[in-house]
């Protein structure tokens, strides 16, 4: 949504790429192959669009019907490991973009909660979220490897965030800034 | 049958928040589809360009090249190395995915992939750039960046170790 503006440059950057891959594929091993790949790969499609358009949907009901400051509201600066472990679920849960989680994460920032919360959120969200696995990992790499590596990662967002939190201070800035027209 | 119980369940979370959108009369109905149309009309192309050109380049790959760089037997060299080519790969809902697969498929090992596929998850470069600095103040993005450093290489670590 906020990529209307400008060239969305990694767009195009992988659409040169699968190109001419294609591109490449013909010219080296012929139509054939190239065609059996394009078979595969259509079939690959039709297998993670209709949970691609699942995602969004639920993504755009959650956004529309959990207020920011319910969330907020739970990841208090002194929320402990419990705010960390809060932080890592929402993140884990919410079927959502960057372009809802990283707005969300700033909100918790504006709303009280502490660094260490707010990267253990976005370290749920990246490593563990169960959307993004669901819709676009699992297809790719199927459920065995998925599984395993998250079951290597669900230390990770805690160790973030604890590290976030005890790191803090020595990387915000001394005078924060006051938001204008707050009020 | 797994990814046909995911998408059932996914739907039926649809189905569920669908209701509770509708009981409240407000359009908030109207408008989460008017979210999606939008939203899903932007990432198709997306998936298309990304999906079909996995297969392609997962052709194209030098099998023996990727098994000298990730393959099984390249070590913590190879995790490296997959961790920052994680790092450079553009973001995008299915770039990392994409070439992680098809590089698995060439013979890249387990861990070395789980490192890409972490290192790609945490830091892909575009994603920051484009994503989290507009939105998040620097001193943040600094902060969680430098404390996720060492996490793909010791999950993918734990990762070879399972297995």
């Amino acid at each position: 949504m906020k990529d209307r503006g400008g060239i969305d440059w990694s767009f195009w950057i992988v659409a040169a790429l699968s190109l001419g891959a294609a591109a490449a594929v013909l010219a080296r091993e012929g139509a054939e192959i190239a065609l059996e790949i394009l078979i595969k790969d259509g079939l690959l499609l039709v297998e993670i669009i209709p949970k691609v358009l699942a995602g969004t949907l639920i993504g755009a009901l959650v956004r529309l019907l959990l207020p920011k400051e319910t969330i907020a509201g739970l990841l208090g600066a002194g929320s402990g490991w419990r705010g960390l472990a809060i932080a890592t679920a929402a993140g884990v849960l919410i079927p959502a973009g960057p372009f809802t989680v990283f707005p969300l994460a700033a909100g918790f920032l504006l709303a009280g909660a502490d660094a260490g919360a707010a990267a253990a959120f976005i370290a749920g969200w990246l490593l563990l979220g169960l959307n993004r696995a669901i819709v676009w990992e699992i297809p790719f790499f199927g459920v065995e490897f998925v599984g395993l590596r998250m079951l290597a990662s669900v230390w990770a967002p805690f160790a973030i965030g604890h590290a976030a939190r005890v790191l803090a201070s020595r990387f915000v800035p001394p005078p924060p800034d006051i938001p204008e027209g707050a009020g | 049958m797994i990814l046909v119980a995911l998408t059932a369940l996914l739907y039926a979370i649809v189905g569920l928040l669908l209701w509770i959108a509708a009981r409240r009369k407000d359009g908030t109905a109207r408008k989460a589809i008017s979210f999606t149309l939008r939203d899903f009309l932007h990432l198709l192309p997306r998936l298309i360009v990304g999906v079909v050109g996995a297969g392609f380049l997962a052709r194209l790959l030098p099998q023996e090249a990727v098994l000298a760089t990730l393959g099984p037997d390249s070590g913590l060299r190879g995790i490296l190395t997959a961790s920052i080519a994680g790092a450079l790969t553009p973001g995008g809902p299915v770039v990392g995915f994409a070439l992680g697969s098809a590089a698995l498929k060439s013979g890249a090992g387990l861990g070395q992939i789980v490192a890409y596929v972490t290192a790609w998850s945490l830091f892909a470069l575009n994603r920051t750039l484009v994503w989290e600095l507009p939105f998040m103040p620097a001193w943040f993005v600094k902060l969680r960046i430098l404390v996720a450093l060492p996490i793909p290489v010791i999950v993918a670590g734990l990762v070879i170790a399972a297995g």
